[in-house]
């Protein structure tokens, strides 16, 4: 029981950490309003196929996700609180943690974009409800999963910036390849069972790397 | 060692000589006839040296991964040079194969690079391997580089199920095995491989993972030279 | 009191090939003291941070006992208290938002108000609680610390450099605690300060003599 309070506890310091500074919140919001933006001048009043609406959410998530998510590990190390943090708490605790922050965060970017994009682009039209959400859920949950894990990572690195994009790209190609066909069908109006496949794949690739990352996160957070 | 030199030297000059040198005919008579399958014809040679190729630069992955594996579990840093010596070998490959099947790509299908997905985890594949050498280079101490780069490379591979086998079979594609395909997935199958071709396409297989092997003992020698080197100027 | 015991056995320790300390053993059980003392870059920050479990050592092995039974680190780690220039407290948390969030991510639910309260008046920061650690001086940063790793009541005391930044009152506070700590628990020192290496009754010296 101590193990989840104080997993909650972590979860519940980054985000008044987060509710002080916005350091995240920020960033994340500015990315997104600004792709936006950028992808509404140029489509104007063009149709688009869904393929290429369903891109361009991912496209814009993923990017933003890249700008904002590895703040967790990387603010740590940055004002040097990591040995505080190794102190309290043992490492599933530390992963778990901000796991958790990383999904919340992601959830709640994913389903920002959603309404802007409702609000934005009138060809937008979600016909399949179900499949859209269970989506854009499975979907935001596999991207922060990586996400933590590479942050984790390039914590300690010298270029964090740039090293963070490339290093996760490669692992979220096949999210990335999954999540998009199953939105261009929650686009189209098809029904659960077609898209079975795609969710399928996604609940398996959080569940690898889930357990992979906890694995291995002893070996990253210890030196 | 020189077993593993030699024996690579000579399956792979049989596998060039057999591959580019045997004719090819509609009905193949003898054994040094292979037939022409539809398509592709004398583009089909490129199979002898494109496939094997791509599987050195995944028996690279391996290797390294392998290699990063034991030096979590032992903290030796003699894997951790194996590691990065694989992982060299292993993208060369991977550039190579690219290189390769894109040329056989604009012959056969038209243009340099399609998508299909086969070509996307060659691409991955070498994202992954760029990757891996960025983050090495990223990272100061030894012992972090060795650690961090042995965890990612642990986390690419494990995704690496993924695109080698799901991706192709949800999302249609060009090669063979694609979804849609209805001949099999085993290129002996679908590209309609006579005894003949396979057992030449079989040797340069077994040709390009000796090389390999060979390469990769000679890198592993000179950077354990170049460790012992550095660790007695200190 | 719990009797506490730590054995370190042969640690060495290296940085990229570069051997930063050798063969270091020594066996502490309560009550005990140790002083680590070495030239600046001698490796006493390095030791000490092997100690509270926060590094690996390159080679050796460290064991902790409670009440003469072996534990694992993970778990002996509520049992230490450890003090350093490198140990960075929230910046845009308060005093007493420091010690909150951090004891209750130490033990779970529970959360002693009491005992916060105590721990910020002896060091002499209650006043101060509700102010952000970064308008704190460094003095006061290094008060605060004291307070994070009394908190719990540990067994053992690691403190690295423990009167860095202390103004003359700061510095009576924690002789105190270093004597309450020496006498009843394990205390560990990392000084160049002689006067302060010579409170505690084991030595060791590191770096090349």
């Amino acid at each position: 029981m101590s193990f989840i309070s104080s997993t909650l506890a972590v979860v519940s310091k980054d985000v008044r950490s987060e509710l002080r500074t916005r350091y995240a919140m920020n960033a994340l919001l500015m990315f997104v309003v600004t792709s936006v933006a950028t992808i509404l001048f140029a489509l104007r009043e063009d149709e688009v196929s869904t393929e290429v609406l369903s891109g361009m959410f991912w496209v814009v998530i993923f990017f933003t996700a890249m700008s904002g998510l590895s703040r967790i590990f990387v603010s740590e190390e940055e004002r040097g609180t990591t040995m505080t943090l190794k102190l309290v708490a043992s490492p599933s605790v530390v992963y778990f943690g901000k796991l958790i922050f990383n999904c919340g965060l992601t959830l709640t970017l994913s389903s920002a974009v959603t309404i802007l994009y409702l609000v934005v682009f009138p060809t937008f039209i979600i016909k399949s409800m179900v499949v859209f959400a269970s989506t854009v859920f499975l979907g935001s949950l596999g991207f922060a999963a990586t996400a933590t894990i590479i942050a984790a990572i390039i914590a300690k690195a010298n270029t964090k910036g740039t090293l963070y994009p490339v290093l996760s790209f490669p692992i979220l190609i096949p999210l990335l390849i999954t999540v998009m066909k199953s939105t261009t069908r929650a686009l189209d109006g098809e029904i659960f069972n077609e898209a079975l496949g795609e969710f399928q794949m996604l609940t398996s690739y959080l569940m690898i790397i889930i357990v992979g990352s906890y694995l291995l996160f002893d070996y990253i957070w210890k030196e | 060692m020189s077993v593993v030199k030699y024996s690579s030297i000579a399956f792979i000059t049989f596998a060039i000589l057999a591959g580019i040198a045997i004719p090819m005919v509609p009905q193949p008579q003898s054994w040094l006839e292979f037939p022409i399958i539809p398509g592709l014809e004398d583009k089909a040679r490129n199979i002898f040296f494109h496939v094997p190729m791509a599987w050195t630069s995944v028996l690279g992955f391996i290797f390294a991964l392998f290699y990063g594996f034991r030096y979590l579990l032992t903290k030796d840093f003699d894997y951790d040079i194996k590691s990065v010596s694989s992982a060299g070998l292993g993208m060369m490959f991977c550039i190579l194969a690219t290189i390769t099947g894109s040329i056989w790509a604009k012959f056969s299908w038209g243009s340099f690079w399609n998508w299909d997905p086969r070509e996307t985890s060659i691409f991955i594949l070498l994202l992954i391997y760029g990757a891996y050498f960025a983050l090495r280079s990223a990272l100061g101490s030894d012992e972090v580089r060795a650690r961090l780069a042995a965890v990612y490379s642990i986390i690419a591979g494990m995704t690496a199920p993924y695109y080698i086998f799901i991706t192709p079979r949800i999302v249609g594609g060009l090669h063979p095995g694609a979804k849609g395909d209805t001949t099999g997935s085993m290129p002996l199958a679908q590209l309609h491989m006579t005894l003949n071709m396979g057992f030449v396409f079989f040797i340069g297989i077994i040709g390009f993972s000796l090389f390999f092997l060979w390469l990769l003992n000679l890198r592993i020698r000179i950077a354990q030279i170049e460790y012992q080197i550095s660790k007695n100027k200190m | 009191m719990i009797s506490i015991s730590i054995t370190a056995n042969r640690l060495s320790k290296d940085f990229n090939q570069c051997s930063v300390f050798k063969d270091i053993s020594f066996s502490l059980s309560s009550p005990a003291s140790l002083s680590i003392t070495g030239k600046n870059g001698a490796g006493k920050s390095t030791l000490s941070k092997i100690i509270a479990g926060l590094l690996s050592s390159t080679s050796g092995s460290i064991t902790y006992s409670v009440n003469e039974k072996q534990i694992g680190i993970e778990e002996f780690k509520h049992h230490i208290g450890f003090v350093s220039p490198y140990l960075n407290l929230y910046d845009e948390f308060t005093a007493l938002e420091n010690l909150q969030y951090l004891s209750r991510i130490r033990a779970g639910a529970q959360q002693n108000h009491k005992r916060i309260k105590e721990m910020l008046t002896q060091i002499g920061l209650w006043d101060r609680r509700h102010d952000i650690v970064d308008t704190f001086s460094s003095g006061m940063k290094q008060r605060l610390k004291y307070a994070f790793a009394l908190l719990h009541n540990p067994a053992i005391l690691i403190l690295d450099e423990p009167t860095s930044n202390l103004d003359a009152e700061g510095i009576e506070v924690i002789k105190q605690i270093i004597l309450g700590q020496k006498t009843t628990n394990i205390l560990i020192i990392a000084t160049n300060d002689n006067e302060e290496a010579n409170l505690c009754a084991q030595q060791i010296q590191l770096g090349k003599i």
